[in-house]
Formats: structure tokens, sequence, C-alpha cells
């Protein structure tokens, strides 16, 4: 069997975004980038899947050159091989979720993890579009799993409303998605990441495997949050503070 | 000279910076109030490969070079002193004699338990009434009947008294030579052999969660073989041994005044007095530009010094200078760390107190700082006639 595992590599949530002057991209002098936090737990589940489906465990990132810093990553975790999508234009998550499914397809992969959202943009599409794509069942939200006994599918816990759990049973092929807590991500060892030297890392074309599909969206422009405005100071006796309080809450901002 | 990391090396330094802001930060600070070794944590590097970086893979090691395991230690000890320390006694003072030195039986008996980081390994040349002076050791060897019968003591042991010890490298007379000098040689001291006793010295100002100890030896018989290499050498592998250990300490100097550095200067951006941030005040602002600077000089210092060595070249000299500076670099920098944290950094709640103390060690651990003059001097030649 072969497991893939979607990885994307984003800003260290530390970072001080600073935007490009024409308002398109940041500025990515000073970003330290890292692997998606939610990939992590991605990468974790399908490696302890590794040894007990014999499984080859196959990581895929589509992104600039420098991903490959984050696929390295991956491969001294302990994944086998690696292959980054090169795209020459910008993509949006349908045409990106496209170009994965396609990829995924072709390397044989039956079981896709990925992590719930990327911390950059958290738009949370891309896998339930590689998924759609691939008509390939999809369960986002995981923080729980466990492989059926005969290995021919696996159960999967998701946090719903109000505290309760809703338990889904999937078949192979299928998609899914990871949360916080559904494991504890290794650190790579440094026998592992000697050992990722030697694994393979192939490229491939975002135009290769899109054949006619296009973005949809296309971004037009980033801008920062403003500025937090200053508080609001109330004075007086302590009845007429009160009241004040309250007229605001009730009439302003509307939370009581 | 080329200091450019390899992807590799890059990713080994995120690795054990991610390991030690996980796990070791959250850690420290209990560790050092009770004054505990923590077996835990120390084998959880051992399964991330760090205690047998540069031994021979044949016997469990990593074989990588110098400077991938400078990175590592520098990065432990930008966290935790303790911690580096284990590791960096354990690699070069530990496993180094015995990959260095050992017989292939010896090789194959330690090293693999040792490179896991399953057991550790002591390096005992320190004794109570020797020191610096360790060409004057007391404890001694005689070999009869095909046993090394062993008495004496040792000081000051790293990682010679923990639960997971395996045994120490012992320095011990055996002898004197024909012009009537002690003669040194070096036993292999496995623990739990009779009349071995090792025992933790405790309320130390500094290292709180690394293990130090005092071994004693009273009657203490081990087999012929267990002679680290040749009869007579003890003194040159000890010295041979301390170089490579030197770049280690050294490591921990940059890496410790990069952790106080970093801590005083995230501290003083963020700390207003007057109504502005107190790192912006000139005198402060000139300080942490002078420890950026003490810094960097003292990491192309000691990078410098690594690549001599995985050169091939002579590197005794420049693993001195390196020891010596990255050891003033970090006290000088855990100083003005304290200094910009006022009233807080006396507190044992913010690292920079801890840094300041640990950073002592580094100006007495393997050869004082006046040693390391000493080895310089000696270099330039100032104690030859002209
Ligand atoms: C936490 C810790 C861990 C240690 N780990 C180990 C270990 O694993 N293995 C080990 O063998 N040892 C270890 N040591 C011992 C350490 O290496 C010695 O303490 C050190 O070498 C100094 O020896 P000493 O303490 O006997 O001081 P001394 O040699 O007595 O020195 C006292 C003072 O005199 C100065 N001095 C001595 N000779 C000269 C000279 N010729 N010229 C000018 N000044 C001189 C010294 O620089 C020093 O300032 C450790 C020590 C500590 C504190």
């Amino acid at each position: 069997m072969k497991i893939g595992v979607l990885v994307k590599q984003v800003p260290d949530t530390a970072t001080k975004i600073v935007l490009t002057a024409n308002g398109r991209g940041i500025e990515e002098g000073n970003v330290k980038w890292v692997m998606n936090p939610y990939d992590e737990y991605a990468v974790e589940a399908a490696l302890r899947l590794q040894g007990p489906l014999s499984a080859e465990v196959v990581v895929f990132s589509l992104g600039p050159a420098r991903a490959v810093e984050t696929l390295r990553m991956a491969l001294a975790m302990g994944c086998d091989r690696a292959v980054r999508i090169h795209a020459e234009t910008p993509l949006d998550a349908f045409a990106t979720g496209n170009a994965l499914a396609v990829a995924i397809a072709a390397s044989g992969c039956e079981l896709v993890f990925g992590g719930k959202q990327a911390v950059d943009d958290d738009a949370g599409q891309v896998l339930q579009i590689v998924a759609e794509v691939l008509h390939w069942p999809v369960v986002s939200v995981a923080n729980q799993l466990h492989v059926h006994a005969g290995n021919d599918g696996i159960t999967v816990h998701r946090p719903a409303a109000g505290g309760v759990t809703e338990v889904v049973e999937l078949g192979f092929p299928a998609v899914i998605g990871c949360d916080k807590g559904l494991n504890t991500p290794r650190y790579p060892s440094l026998p592992g990441i000697m050992k990722a030297k030697q694994k393979p890392l192939t490229e491939q074309q975002s135009r290769d495997l899109l054949g006619g599909v296009s973005p949809h969206v296309v971004l037009q422009q980033f801008s920062l949050p403003p500025d937090r405005p200053a508080g609001r100071k109330i004075t007086g006796d302590p009845e007429n503070v009160a009241q004040q309080l309250v007229d605001w809450l009730h009439n302003e901002i509307k939370v009581i | 000279m080329d200091c450019a990391l390899t992807p590799e090396q890059q990713q080994l330094r995120q690795m054990v910076r991610d390991f030690a802001e996980g796990e070791l930060a959250p850690a420290a600070e209990a560790l050092e109030r009770e004054e505990r070794f923590s077996t835990e944590l120390t084998q959880k590097m051992g399964e991330l490969g760090l205690m047998g970086v540069m031994a021979p893979q044949q016997y469990g090691g990593l074989g990588l070079d110098t400077l991938s395991y400078l990175l590592i230690v520098e990065e432990l000890a930008r966290v935790h002193a303790s911690h580096a320390a284990t590791v960096a006694a354990h690699n070069t003072l530990g496993v180094g004699p015995i990959a260095r030195f050992g017989s292939e039986a010896q090789k194959e008996c330690y090293l693999p338990d040792l490179c896991s980081g399953r057991r550790l390994w002591g390096f005992g040349l320190t004794e109570p009434d020797a020191g610096s002076d360790a060409g004057n050791s007391r404890t001694t060897a005689s070999l009869r009947d095909g046993q090394w019968t062993i008495n004496g003591a040792k000081i000051f042991i790293t990682n010679a008294a923990t639960t997971i010890t395996a045994g120490s490298t012992v320095q011990c007379v055996t002898g004197t030579d024909a012009s009537g000098r002690k003669e040194m040689s070096c036993l292999l001291v496995p623990q739990g052999t009779p009349g071995f006793t090792t025992r933790t010295m405790k309320r130390k100002m500094l290292w709180r969660a690394s293990n130090t100890a005092e071994l004693f030896f009273d009657n203490v018989r081990v087999p012929e073989d267990h002679l680290l290499g040749t009869r007579g050498m003890g003194y040159k592998y000890m010295l041979q041994t301390l170089d490579s250990g030197r770049l280690g300490i050294a490591a921990m100097g940059l890496g410790g005044a990069q952790g106080a550095y970093d801590a005083a200067l995230a501290y003083a951006k963020s700390r207003k007095a007057f109504g502005q941030s107190v790192a912006s005040f000139q005198g402060n602002a000139f300080k942490l530009a002078d420890c950026a600077m003490q810094i960097e000089a003292a990491r192309a210092l000691l990078y410098k010094a690594c690549w001599l060595k995985d050169a091939g070249h002579p590197f005794g000299k420049e693993a001195a200078m390196a020891k010596l500076f990255c050891a003033q670099t970090m006290k000088l920098v855990a100083d003005h760390a304290v200094q910009l944290h006022g009233g807080y950094g006396c507190m044992e709640e913010y690292p920079v107190a801890r840094f300041y103390r640990d950073a002592k060690l580094l100006e007495i651990g393997e050869g004082t700082n006046e040693v390391q003059r000493l080895v310089i001097a000696r270099q330039i030649g100032c104690f030859e006639s002209a």
C-alpha cells in the first residue's frame, strides 16, 4: 500500500508579516519557513501506519523551490520519497487541489493525510478539493485514528458541536484531515536527517498535471489588519460606570 | 576555509533547536531547582542520535564531522547548559577515547550502548589534589597475574554516577618510565566492579542538572585487557581528548552566549522605562551591539578551529583560543543580559539568571582560562629562548 501526505511550507507563526510594495505578496527576506504545524500531525499519522500496513509513504508539496526544505524534513522524519510540484504562476486552492489530486492518482496512493488547514491562508479547502477530484471520501478534523483489524479501512474520530464525537468508518481510498491532538509528531532524528539525503525527491510541473484546469480565484491584494484602536476609558461613580458599561456592551458592541 | 552549512547541517541545527525549545526549556527550571539529572531527557537525546555523533557507524555512531557535532552542542547550550554538558562530555570524553584508542573488542563491547545513549561513560582525569596539573595524578594501577589493581580517587567527573552510567575511563599511574617520570595509562572501569564506588556531588552552583561525581577506588581489580590503547600513553590520550573536548566546551560558550543574548534583546525591546524601550537607550543598545559582535567573532573562531580539525590540520592552539574566547563571550553576554533584565534577571524564573551562573564553568572545566593561555603561549613560543 502507498500512503500520501500533503505538506505545505508556511511562515513560522511568530513571523512578523510585511507586505510587498504592490500588496500582492509578503516580503520573504526575514521569514522563517516551517512545515505547516497541522501537516506535522499528518506526517506522523502516516508514519505510524508505515510499519503496520507495510506502506510506502510519499510526501507531496506544491510550492516554490524552498519547499524542498519542508519535504526534506518529512523525509528526515521517515517518509520514503518526496514529490515537489512546481507552479510557474500562483495557483488558487482549486488548481492546487487539482494538481495534487492528479499527482496522487498517478502515484498509486490509496490513503492521503493532510493538515486540516494551512496556517498561512487558513482557507482549509485543498483536502476537500483533492477528494472531490478523485471521487474519494474525505473526513476532516480527525483527532483519533484506528486502522481496522483486517487493514481494509480506518475508523476516524472527529469532534462535532457540543462536545459530541463523530465516529466515521472509511474504506480505502480516502482523504483524512488531521488536527492537533491526533498524535505527537516526532522530531526528525539525526540518523533520519542523514538517511533523507539518499531518498528520492522528484519534481513535477503543475501545468503537466493540470491539463486545461485553471485557477478560479486570482489574488488581487493583501492588507494587514488595522491597528488595534485605543481602549475606551469609562469614568464616574460606580453606578454611573456600570450604566455606561452596560449601555456600551448592549447597544454598541451587542454582546449582552 | 569553508564554513557554509550543508542542508543536513542546517536541518540538524533546526531539529536540535526545536527539541531544546520544546523539551528542555520547559523542564530546565525544575531540574535546576531540584538539582536533578534527567535520565528520560538524556535517553530522548540518545534516540535523536545525539550521543555518538562522531563515532564510526559500525559501532553505532553516526560518523559525522566535528562541525555537525558542535552545532548540536551549541543549540542545546542555547537553551540549557546542563544538557549540553551531558551531551558534550559523553561524546568527546566518554565515547571519544574508546572510539579513538580502544581495541576492537572494547569498541564492540561498549560503543553500541554508549552511542545510542542507553548508557553513559565518564572520563576520570581530575583528582582531589591534581586538576590543572593532571600529570601529578596519584591514582595508581599495578598489574599482577593478568589483573590491574586500582587505588585512589577522582573528582568532578561528569556523567559518572547516573543510573545509566556504564563506567569510566580512568587515568592511573602505572609505574615510572626510564627517565624516572610517572608512567600514565588509561583503564576502563565498569560500574559495579567490586571496590569501585561513585558518589554524585551535590550543591553545585551551576550545571545543576548535569551529573558530577566523585570516584573511589579501593583495591579495584579489572582484567589486563581493560587497558585503553598502549601502556604509558595515558597522559597523551587524555590531552588529545581534551583538545577535542575544548571545542565542545567552546560550543557551549557560543550557544550560551547566543541564548543569553536572544533573551536579553527580546526583553530589552519589550521592557519600557521613562516612556521608551530599555533597548533604545544608547548605553544599552551599544551593549547589545557589542554582544552581537562578540558572538559573531566567537562563532567564526570556533568554526575555524573546527574546520582545521576536520581538514586534518593541527588545531590545538585554535581550540584553546576558541574555548577561551567563547567562555569569555558567554560570561560577558550573560552579565549584560542580567543587567538588562534588572531585578528580574536575579530571579531563577528568568533563564538569564541560570546563564549567568552556568557561564562560570566554561572558564574552569576542561582546562581553566589560565591553562588555555598556557597552551596558546607555549604554541606561540613564549617559553623558548630566542
Ligand atoms: C562541573 C564540573 C565538571 C567537570 N567534569 C570533569 C570531567 O568530566 N572529567 C575530569 O577529569 N574533570 C572534570 N572537571 C574538573 C575540571 O577539569 C577541573 O576542575 C579543572 O581542570 C581545574 O582543576 P582544579 O579544580 O584542580 O583547579 P587547580 O588546578 O587547582 O587550579 C586552581 C587555580 O589555579 C590556576 N592555575 C593552576 N595552574 C596554573 C598555572 N600553571 N599557571 C597559572 N594558573 C594556574 C587555575 O587556572 C585555577 O585558577 C569538572 C569540573 C567541574 C566543576
